[in-house]
């Protein structure tokens, strides 16, 4: 059995560590308030990144059944179901961190906006892709049909955001984009989105040793017998 | 192309002869739509302005759920006979039977919809003639049928298929169900049908998309 701990583990939950901390620091302590969102732009340093963390890790689920259903190779599954299961957590986290702000900031939880309906129908899709798989009869099948509904849903996030769009239109444009932000608001978000985006990248590589650990382990059992 | 539909056609006629001796699908899935209405004219005032607001919405909730259950009771029966397997044995690629499958369940959903239609008009106080709601109700049914049957042939090989279904099915039809929501109001307040539009041209977009799409992962929705 390989030693799947490798130094860079380590030295990555580190680094993950310190970028967090200053993140938290940042967010909570050192940045001021906004002069339109006051003290509510705490909120969005955990919002935005775990939004963007949302979108990515569908991204790699998508991508990675993809190259499952064209090369069979169990790697890309394992891939795919990690960054699944890492990302529903985030998508969570963005759907409340937004519902928290959204309420102290226009007073009501939720809208039927389109960044909102699409970010729902997303968690809903990260759902149904876990437990298609849970409730396949044999593992190979789960997979191949988690793979399906991942490409699938891959193709209606934007046609939902599309067709919200249409219908209405609440939240907030990415203002870091068009530059209306101080640089100093830019800077602390920039902290915790690069803490984000390093805490993704761990737990997705732990989630995806702890299958492949999983899988060994059947493996000698099934020997065994 | 002309050998390409009668092969299509065949499976859809096997359906249909299947449907004609059981009467398995179209009336039990009728008096569930209609149940559906009939509980959501009890829970509303049928005389009342609000109705006329609320009604695209009664309409698309009903047929969403009717799609999903007709869907599934196509699905299951292939399976529970084993007669997929015979139809996968049929020398035609996996997209004929896929399309074969999908045409059948829409027709049995459009018949459910075009029987239930008058019953929901009459129910909440309606105009009883409203051609343009077909064109609405045809082109959002050819998306559920789209979508509705990879995922019913998935949903149908899982241990919980009730609930797998909808689970799969709700979300990803969410662009089609807002945009039929969307354009019946339209239709149903009186305004002109180009008014409703861009709802059509989703629809529409929806339905292309899906139906290359699903006939393309078919092939790995029945692999075995």
């Amino acid at each position: 059995m390989k030693n799947k701990n490798t130094p860079w583990t380590g030295v990555a939950i580190l680094i993950a560590f310190v970028l967090m901390a200053v993140a938290l620091y940042g967010a909570l302590v050192f940045s001021p308030e906004e002069k339109q969102l006051g003290n509510t732009i705490r909120i969005l340093y955990v919002h935005v990144p775990s939004a963007w963390i949302a979108l990515v890790a569908f991204g790699i689920v998508s991508l990675c059944s993809v190259l499952f259903l064209w090369k069979r190779n169990l790697k890309w599954d394992t891939l795919a179901r990690s960054s699944a299961e890492v990302g529903l957590v985030f998508t969570s986290l963005a759907l409340i961190s937004g519902s928290i702000w959204a309420r102290s900031f226009w007073g009501w939880w939720w809208t039927w906006d389109p960044r909102l309906t699409s970010t729902l129908i997303l968690w809903l899709i990260y759902l149904a892709y876990l437990m298609v798989r849970s409730y396949a009869t044999e593992e190979s099948r789960g997979a191949r049909y988690a793979a399906v509904v991942a490409i699938i849903g891959f193709v209606d996030v934007p046609i939902i955001y599309l067709t919200t769009r249409l219908w209405n239109l609440a939240h907030p444009p990415p203002t870091v984009a068009r530059g209306a932000l101080d640089p100093i608001f830019v800077w602390v978000l920039m902290v915790s989105l690069a803490a984000f985006t390093l805490l993704y990248i761990i737990l997705l590589t732990r989630t995806v040793e702890q299958k492949n650990l999983r899988r060994e382990i059947d493996q000698l059992r099934q020997s065994l017998k | 192309m002309s050998e390409y539909l009668g092969k299509v056609g065949a499976i859809i006629w096997k359906d249909i002869l299947s449907e004609l001796r059981t009467k398995d699908i179209v009336t039990s899935v009728l008096v569930f739509t209609v149940l559906v209405l009939v509980i959501f004219s009890f829970a509303f005032e049928p005389e009342s302005e609000v109705i006329r607001l609320l009604s695209g919405g009664i309409l698309w909730v009903a047929f969403t759920f009717a799609g999903m259950l007709g869907l599934s009771r196509s699905m299951a029966a292939e399976t529970d006979k084993g007669s997929l397997q015979g139809l996968l044995l049929c020398p035609v690629d996996r997209d004929v039977i896929f399309m074969g499958k999908m045409a059948a369940s829409l027709l049995f959903m459009l018949l459910v919809e075009a029987a239930a239609m008058p019953i929901f008009l009459i129910l909440f106080n309606l105009p009883v003639f409203l051609p343009s709601l077909a064109l609405v109700a045809l082109m959002a049914t050819i998306g559920f049928a789209a979508i509705g049957t990879i995922f019913a042939t998935i949903a149908a090989n899982t241990k919980a298929r009730e609930i797998m279904l909808p689970i799969l099915f709700i979300p990803v039809a969410v662009p089609v169900i807002i945009a039929a929501v969307k354009a019946t109001g339209v239709i149903i307040s009186g305004e002109p049908l180009s008014t409703a539009r861009s709802w059509l041209l989703i629809i529409a977009a929806f339905d292309a998309i899906f139906l290359v799409l699903s006939a393309f992962l078919f092939e790995f929705a029945v692999e075995e």
